[in-house]
């Protein structure tokens, strides 16, 4: 059983934005019986594709890649949500419009990957702070 | 009367909807105060079908009691079936109308996707399941039969396809005895949200408002009340704040007459078919000059008693008005000038189906109260006008009642699921 046919996601969506980065957010369930670790994204909205965990550095919540990916034990959920783990698009040249869809591809460990279409949705909470010197963080 | 509290329409073909509801929004409530104990990382809607799995990393969830005693809290009305949720329902206690203008973003294809998110929140917030991207996803776990009910305004309609627009889909003719104000009047788009709990409501209108701002701005909003749930035998025609019964000649839910009222015969535009009209007026009631009125001139002025609702000539709420009856000095029992002489429909196809909610904001200074009137009917020309035209021109009660808000909407039909509403415009 590949990781791609054990991981189902649930609630898929992506923060509404004109252009430059924006985070996309759901569920993985994992009713495998094995785990299985998310390695890569990809969209064709973005030019690059993040997977970002949340790291509390000198008091501050920031954002940064995640090293290895992040696993998904078997038999367990794993969130991704604002001010947590995330998935993060850079490089958004078309605005991704309320009601619309973004297609993206999620990539595991084994090669498998499972394509899924997330609901773009306006939101402005959980303010965030990214590591290094990108100014803009995409909120408005 | 039937016992229809808390079902649905039988035509929708779910009739064990109630017990496989709660269910899945137990399910869902669950997933979501699961979620919620993730602390600052989470909150999010998890979903149905998230139920099973634990979520890592490994948190332990704050456990949080939902107890629904009455069973009011937990009652659902699928949003999804031929028809829209919210009209052939037995009122909830609470109802909001907004009505919103549509901004320049709102082209074909922007009220298209603005239509899908209405679609995807009111199917998830119906069903006690947080929105997608709900901040606050414990406000949902309770709808009380929550319903979101979908209306087009004509600008709506000419922007997708103006082809498309049935000619009563316009602002009413204008009444003598209206004194309309701009503040409740007109609307390209409606949503009616309506629950037996007041916080569903107060949720649902932020999460809704919130996701279509892109593409409309409020323009209006009417709250309205009525009796609470379970406080009334179901089916009971509710009163007005005058003490009146108001609603009497309304068909039962379920009838043959009314799905002839309000869902009509199949010679509108197709897109409509299973859909309706929706006409809301904001009746303004004097309390202060009714207060002056003795009994019997508010029983005269209705035409009925103010207790069990009887025609002057009957017993009983159901009973036929004989407004041929004299008194003994040969007056007529029932005045011709009376509201329900006046409100009279002889002609079987000129009948209306009323859903009406109180409102009252008194302040220091001022008593504001009164009804917001709404009728479904199938075609409002043929239908309501005649009735509102008779009223206009003399009814006793025009003394103390004056419209202040007027809006037509269009219903379009509902949808299944994976569809959207409103999706036979297109």
């Amino acid at each position: 059983m590949t990781a791609a046919e054990s991981v189902q996601l649930v609630d898929p969506w992506v923060k509404a934005v004109d252009d430059g980065m924006t985070a996309a957010f759901g569920t993985l369930e994992n009713t495998g019986d094995a785990d299985v670790t998310l390695v890569s994204a990809q969209s064709s909205a973005s030019s690059m594709v993040e997977l970002h965990e949340t790291v509390m550095t000198d008091g501050q919540m920031q954002m940064q890649q995640k090293d290895g990916g992040f696993v998904i034990t078997a038999g367990r959920m794993r969130e991704f949500a604002p001010g947590a783990d995330h998935i993060m698009l850079m490089g958004v040249t078309q605005p991704l419009l309320p009601g619309d869809q973004v297609m993206i591809t999620l990539t595991f460990s084994d090669g498998s990957s499972i394509e899924k279409a997330f609901e773009v949705k306006e939101f402005t909470g959980a303010d965030e702070e990214y590591m290094g010197d990108l100014s803009d963080s995409g909120n408005e | 009367m039937p016992d229809d509290r808390a079902t649905r329409p039988s035509h929708d073909g779910l009739s064990n909807q109630s017990g496989l509801s709660r269910r899945r929004l137990l399910a869902g409530a669950a997933a979501g105060l699961g979620a919620a104990g993730v602390g600052a990382a989470g909150g999010y809607a998890l979903g149905a079908a998230s139920v099973a799995l634990p979520i890592e990393p490994t948190t332990t969830p704050n456990p949080v009691a939902f107890g629904d005693v009455a069973g009011i809290g937990s009652a659902v009305v699928s949003f999804f079936g031929d028809h829209q949720a919210g009209i052939e329902l037995e009122p909830q206690a609470h109802s909001s109308f907004l009505a919103f203008t549509l901004t320049p973003a709102a082209d074909r294809a922007g009220i298209r996707r603005m239509l899908r998110l209405i679609t995807d929140d009111a199917a998830r917030l119906t069903a006690g399941r947080p929105a997608l991207a709900d901040t606050e996803p414990e406000l949902a776990v309770a709808p009380a039969r929550l319903t979101v009910t979908v209306g087009f305004g004509p600008a709506l309609v000419d922007r997708v396809d103006s082809s498309a627009r049935p000619a009563w889909l316009a602002p009413l003719e204008s009444f003598a005895i209206d004194r309309l104000e701009e503040r409740w009047s007109g609307g390209d788009l409606l949503l009616e949200v309506a629950s037996d709990d007041a916080l569903a409501i107060a949720h649902a209108s932020r999460m809704l408002v919130k996701d279509i701002r892109r593409y409309a701005t409020l323009r209006w909003r009417q709250d309205g009340f009525r009796q609470a749930a379970g406080a009334l035998t179901p089916g009971a025609t509710q009163r007005n704040l005058f003490g009146q019964l108001d609603g009497t000649a309304n068909s039962f839910l379920n009838s043959d007459e009314f799905a002839r009222v309000v869902w009509g015969t199949r010679t509108g535009p197709e897109w409509l078919v299973g859909g309706t009209s929706y006409v809301l007026r904001r009746i303004a009631m004097n309390l202060n000059t009714w207060d002056e009125l003795a009994r019997d001139g508010r029983e005269q002025a209705i035409g009925r008693r103010l207790d069990s609702g009887a025609p002057l000539t009957g017993t009983l709420e159901q009973d036929a008005p004989d407004f041929g009856a004299l008194t003994a000095l040969g007056l007529p029992v029932i005045s011709p000038i009376a509201h329900i002489a006046r409100a009279r429909v002889a002609d079987p196809t000129q009948r209306i189906f009323r859903r009406g909610y109180n409102y009252e904001f008194t302040s220091s200074t001022t008593v504001d109260a009164g009804l917001i009137f709404g009728a479904f009917q199938a075609d409002p020309v043929a239908q309501f006008l005649p009735i509102q035209r008779r009223l206009a021109e003399v009814d006793l009660m025009n003394i103390w009642t004056t419209p202040i808000g007027s809006a037509v909407f269009a219903i379009p039909p509902g949808c299944a699921e994976g569809g959207f509403v409103g999706e036979t415009l297109f």
